[in-house]
């Protein structure tokens, strides 16, 4: 590898952020509008829960596996943010109606009125997660499957929790979400803050290195005397975090909860891990491109309305996109080859 | 003839114009309508009546633009993502069909916030700084009793066709019947299938209770889209034919007519009609204008009666719903019937 300023390792790293800022030259000129403080704050503020749940594919995608339910369990999760952990028990639809029919008194004790049901509920889900990650490797079964079961699981529980969209979401989460802070938008705070979280964590620490190395040379870490069941669970369990943080950020962004609010999220996921550098085998991961991804496929989105592109195309358009960034990756991965 | 109707809205756009009632300071104001679903018949007419009506308006320069956005896939948080690019693109007004009642009032607020004029209608959103264009479901069950008031003095045995199981407005449209069948206790609703809308479903729903009701059923409520299919189940049956409420659905209303001329056959239909998107226009155009509009507003039906079924008939076209385009001077009715 010679240092010359354009070496292909470089230019792989750089690719994401590369995309961004083109992204971001071609927005502008479209849309000069979009060029302050208000337009970052909307181009981007949804990209804050699309970057977290990007993160939580992202570490089980480190490990060699797929998570097809992230999409459902951040719906789940805005459901039991939006009832739960806004009025505790006493917040649900169903409570409600039992109260209205007179079967509970209007007066609920504390128990049925406290936010730690929520807090409870939503450790549960990461337990949950931990546990996929455990039953995954203990039976070796393909993590494809067990996801997308899982994914009809919180998708069931979401309807239980909040039959009709509705609910509340805490004002606490509302007042972070929709926070001012002087000069640079909130959303690129957030999106920093996350980045770099998620980099420490996983590419500094000496057990981010084992987990990581579990994807690339599983036996390579056995070996060594690390256990891979605690890999596996450390990481889901990591996903399953992330994945809460993304369904608290986009329910402190709508305001209230609906199951059906995230079902993309599981392929804006993925795509935003693989455009941000990160590759399906290996442990091969960047937390700070998979954020960058993110951001490039919302405000993919937002460049496609700007330029008027019909909404039927647009989702052909938004694929294409992530064609040529994955084209321009492959031609560098040649070019890396041929020296 | 649609071209006919359109001439029409034009040169009611021009009495209006001439008048001077709504037109003001808006030629240089920018609509956008933001909605959520475009795959059925129903949402594709009320996309069509958008272009009939706003493209008129954008070349008597009454407003700058007025362009419709569609998401391509029916979930809240890509149409919460539209509303903010549409804020962004310095859209004066958008004109909402939402995906969700509650899930887009972050965006709508937002949107609130940055001085832009949100009209929700059909599918409404519950966040206080938008309008609402609601649809009073409930009146529209009710009304179907108190068609039959007048026409069955004497009362008897009713049928009655749901929709679909869980839906909002299945709920309150049926509440709408029950509470008039309450109201004239003549009337004894008998049965109830659920005909999710659709004909098919419908017929088989009515021919499988059919056998265990009554021989003497005088009337069908329905909710509408499946009066065709409860007609062909009690033609199957052999039974006589009561006097079923459609919902104007063009196979409704032209097995409707086949039937007047050929016994005299009387009824009424009754539906939103898919133009209601045409009148948000309008009322967010006034706003725009600085009018005093109060925040909720009630669609007025659109109902076929048998004086006017031939009509209707005939600019209904096949496989679609009868529709109508709303005028500035029917936004302005609505408007003032809700500050009442």
């Amino acid at each position: 590898m010679t240092g010359s300023a354009l070496s292909p390792r470089l230019l792989r790293s750089l690719l994401p952020a590369l995309s961004l800022a083109a992204l971001l030259i071609a927005i502008f000129w479209l849309q000069p509008r979009a060029m302050s403080y208000v337009g970052f704050n909307l181009m981007l503020n949804l990209a804050i829960p699309i970057a977290l749940a990007t993160i939580a594919q992202m570490c089980v995608i480190t490990v060699n596996d797929l998570d097809l339910s992230i999409g459902t369990y951040v719906g789940f999760v805005a459901c039991v943010g939006a009832t739960l952990l806004s009025g505790g028990v006493g917040a649900l639809p169903l409570v409600k109606d039992l109260q209205a029919s007179g079967t509970l008194p209007t007066d609920l004790p504390w128990l049925l009125t406290t936010p730690l049901a929520g807090i409870l509920v939503l450790a549960l889900g990461i337990v949950v997660y931990a546990l996929l990650g455990a039953l995954i490797y203990w039976r070796d079964l393909p993590s494809i499957v067990v996801t997308l079961g899982m994914s009809f699981v919180w998708l069931g529980l979401s309807v239980v929790i909040l039959p009709v969209p509705g609910g509340a979401a805490p004002g606490w989460i509302r007042s972070l979400m929709t926070l001012k802070p002087p000069f640079i938008p909130f959303p690129i705070i957030a999106a920093a803050v996350i980045a770099i979280f998620a980099h420490i964590l996983i590419m500094r620490t000496s057990y981010g290195a084992v987990l990581r190395g579990a994807g690339g040379n599983p036996r390579a870490i056995e070996r060594a005397g690390w256990s891979l069941l605690k890999v596996k669970v450390a990481m889901f369990a990591l996903a399953g975090f992330f994945g809460m943080l993304a369904g608290l950020s986009l329910v402190g962004l709508t305001t209230s909860g609906d199951a059906n609010i995230a079902l993309r999220y599981t392929l804006l996921s993925i795509a935003g891990v693989i455009l941000g550098g990160g590759e399906f085998v290996g442990g091969r991961i960047s937390p700070v491109g998979a954020v960058i991804g993110a951001a490039t496929l919302t405000l993919a989105g937002s460049f496609l309305s700007f330029l008027r592109i019909p909404p039927d195309w647009q989702i052909g358009a938004q694929g294409a996109i992530l064609i040529i960034v994955l084209a321009l990756r492959a031609l560098i991965d040649h070019a890396e080859k041929r020296r | 003839m649609t071209r006919f109707t359109g001439m029409l809205s034009l040169a009611a756009l021009a009495a209006t114009l001439l008048a001077g009632s709504a037109l003001a300071d808006t030629a240089d104001k920018k609509i956008a309508l933001s909605n959520n679903y475009a795959g059925n018949s129903w949402r594709q007419a009320m996309l069509r009546s958008w272009d009939k009506v706003t493209k008129p308006a954008v070349q008597a320069g009454i407003v700058a633009a007025a362009d419709p956005f569609t998401t391509a896939e029916n979930q809240v948080t890509e149409q919460a993502a539209q509303i903010q690019n549409l804020v962004l693109q310095g859209y004066n007004a958008i004109v909402l069909n939402a995906a969700s009642p509650d899930a887009l009032n972050g965006a709508v607020k937002e949107a609130c916030d940055a001085g832009v004029i949100v009209v929700s209608f059909d599918g409404i959103v519950t966040e206080p700084c938008a309008w609402r264009i609601a649809v009073d479901f409930k009146t529209m069950g009710k009304d179907e009793i108190t068609y039959l008031k007048d026409k069955l003095p004497n009362g008897g045995n009713v049928l009655e066709i749901r929709g679909l199981a869980g839906v909002f407005v299945d709920d309150e449209i049926s509440k709408g019947i029950h509470e008039g069948a309450t109201e004239n206790p003549q009337f004894k609703i008998v049965g109830s299938v659920h005909g999710d809308w659709d004909q098919a479903k419908a017929q088989a729903a009515v021919a499988g209770i059919l056998p265990s009701l009554p021989d003497d059923i005088v009337a069908v409520v329905t909710q509408g889209g499946d009066g065709y299919g409860a007609a062909q189940a009690f033609k199957a049956a052999g039974r006589k034919m009561p006097i079923i409420v459609m919902g104007n659905r063009q196979d409704e209303l032209a097995w409707w007519k086949e039937q007047k001329d050929a016994n005299g056959y009387e009824t009424y239909s009754a539906s939103i009609a898919p133009g209601v998107s045409t009148l948000a226009f309008w009322v967010a155009q006034q706003i725009l204008d600085g009018k005093e509009v109060p925040k909720d507003l009630v669609v007025p039906f659109l109902r076929i009666d048998q004086a006017g079924l031939e009509k209707a008939l005939e600019t209904t076209e096949k496989g679609g719903v009868a529709n109508v385009e709303y005028t500035a001077e029917d936004a302005q009715k609505v408007v003032d019937a809700a500050k009442k």
